[in-house]
Order: structure tokens, then sequence, then C-alpha cells
């Protein structure tokens, strides 16, 4: 198997981890398992879901559920123009290539030294992650409880772990890097202020002065 | 939670994707857009994936509820950071990253 699968299908079974305390807690607050299905299968952008469950379990309504998920969902939009040019031309591949674009299948292809790889890492660790995800959700809602929390052996601190390994090829210009620090301040200086999914948005900006940078040293 | 609800979530979030791969990645793709004015347009968003994938990275280790929280996550995440530094393979990186956060949260 070749490395970037390999990597791709870690980051799916950690996922299919993550989805097993997604599904519970989808039923705890009251989710019937088709709701569940679709959700998992069709809204398909993680942080979403759990943020939908939250707000519903909280007691909020479904409107307050939909917004602060839309916020998190709205980040996916600025992936499109790294990931477009590697789907098929086909309209079908290209709305379900669409369908698969989230955080972790847009850092797999794009830490690729060329598109044919980038591609294959696209749909590849798609692929398995939606598969994973579904699968995870179903589990969950079903037989979740006896897991226990996934917290315990650390999960929570396996994502932005791997997306370290997924960041440093982005580190190598030096406009990457002026993007990433600033994205990164960007980031934290807006958790406290501002509802999940907006410190994310806040920090896309950073790519304005990371790119007037590098206009600036490629002038000179 | 109503199929309401979820409904509008299944077509708002792929519309935010969608709104990505069919308009965003056109604007000064082929042509560079209305006479090459929009050429400047792919090359900043190349920067994209840096700013947000350092950004998840600050908002899974430090956000909690909310708030700013420097707690086991972030010892994990230094962990992986001098895994990644000594060139640790990929599944070793997310691992030895688990198993620090894990181990800190058993000690406390």
């Amino acid at each position: 198997m070749s490395p970037h699968r390999r990597e791709g299908l870690l980051l799916a079974i950690a996922v299919g981890v993550v989805a097993v305390t997604f599904g519970v807690l989808a039923d705890a607050a009251g989710l019937q398992l088709p709701q569940i299905i679709v959700m998992s299968a069709l809204v398909f952008t993680g942080a979403s879901q759990f943020a939908a469950v939250s707000v519903v379990d909280g007691g909020g309504s479904g409107g307050a559920a939909v917004g602060s998920a839309m916020l998190l969902a709205a980040r996916n939009a600025l992936y499109g123009p790294v990931v477009a040019r590697l789907l098929p031309r086909s309209w079908a591949l290209r709305g379900l290539g669409t369908h698969l674009m989230i955080d972790e299948t847009t850092a797999m292809a794009s830490v690729q030294d060329n598109d044919a790889d980038a591609a294959d890492a696209f749909w590849w660790t798609g692929v398995w992650l939606w598969s994973l995800w579904n699968l995870g959700s179903i589990a969950g809602a079903l037989i979740g409880s006896v897991m226990g929390e996934p917290e315990t052996w650390g999960l929570d601190a396996a994502f932005p772990a791997a997306f370290i390994a997924l960041l440093v090829p982005h580190l190598r210009t030096s406009p990457g890097r002026v993007a990433a620090v600033l994205g990164a301040a960007f980031a934290i200086a807006t958790v406290p202020i501002a509802p999940a999914g907006v410190p994310l948005l806040v920090a896309a900006t950073a790519v304005v002065p990371a790119f007037v940078y590098s206009r600036r040293t490629a002038g000179t | 939670m109503s199929w309401a609800a979820i409904i509008v979530l299944v077509f708002g979030s792929y519309g935010c994707k969608l709104f990505g791969t069919a308009v965003l990645a056109r604007i000064g793709d082929d042509d560079g857009g209305f006479d090459g004015r929009l050429a400047w347009f792919p090359e900043m968003a190349a920067l994209i994936p840096a700013a947000l994938f350092a950004a998840l990275i600050a908002v899974q280790t430090f956000e909690a509820d909310g708030a700013l929280q420097v707690d086991a996550r972030a010892a994990g995440l230094a962990a992986g950071v001098v895994a990644v530094w000594r060139r640790a393979p990929f599944v070793l990186v997310v691992v030895i990253a688990m198993t620090v956060t894990a181990a800190i949260r058993w000690q406390t």
C-alpha cells in the first residue's frame, strides 16, 4: 500500500471511532436511527454534525442547531480551489467528489507531490472515511454506550497531531508559513469571542496578508 | 431534531461544498477572469490549506466549550510536533500524541 493510502486509511479509522461517539450523542439527543443515518451519509461533515446534535441535546431549537452547524460547514467551501482541479470532468463524479471534500480529504490531497497522487489520496481517503464514518455512527447509535469515553485513550489528540504532519509540507514556502502562523493566531484570538466555526472562517482571512507578503517579496 | 432541520442541513452543507468547487474554484481559473484581472485569486487560494490546517490544530488543541484551555491535548500535540520534527512516520506521530495525552489523563 502506498504511503498516502496507508495515511488516509489511518485517518479514516480514527474518524470511524469518533463517529461512534457521534452515534451515541445523537441517540442520546433523541434522534431516530434513520435520521442519524441520513445525517452521516448526506451531511458528512463531522464538526457540523456534532454541533447540531449538541445544540439539540442542550434543548436548543432546530434552527439554532442548523445555524451552528452551518458555521462549521462553511469552511468546506474554501477547499474548492484546492480540490476542484483534481476532480474528473464527469458531472456525477464531480458531484460525488464535492460531497467528500472535507478537512481530512483536502489535507491528504494537498500534501502530495503530483496531481495523480493527490487525486488518488483524495478519493481513497474520502471513500474509506465516508464508509467508516457511517458505519461508526450507526454502531454508536445501536451499541455505542459500551465503548466509554474516547478521550480516555487520547483520541482527541490524534487529529491535531495528524494535521501537524499534514501542515508541514505547506510550511516549505515563506507565504505558507505566514498564512499558518497568522491563521492559528487569528483562530486563537477569536475562540473566546465567537461561536464555534467562526474562528476557522476568520483564520482563512490570513491568506490575504500572506499573499500580499508573497507579492512584496517576489517584487523586490 | 426534526426531519425538516436535517434536510436543511443536508442541502446547506452540500451547498457550501458546491459553492467551493463550482464557484470559488472557477474565479480567475482558466483565462484569469475579466481579462486576467482575477488571476491572483487562485494564487491566494493556494494558501488556504496552510491557514486553515494551522487554525484547526490550534482550535482542536486549545478550545474547550468556547474558551481557551491548556490541557493534556497540548502535551500530546507537543509530542506530535517533536515526532514530526524527528521525521517519525505518520502513524507513529498520531500514536505518540494519543499515548502522551492518555497517559497524562490517567495520571490526573
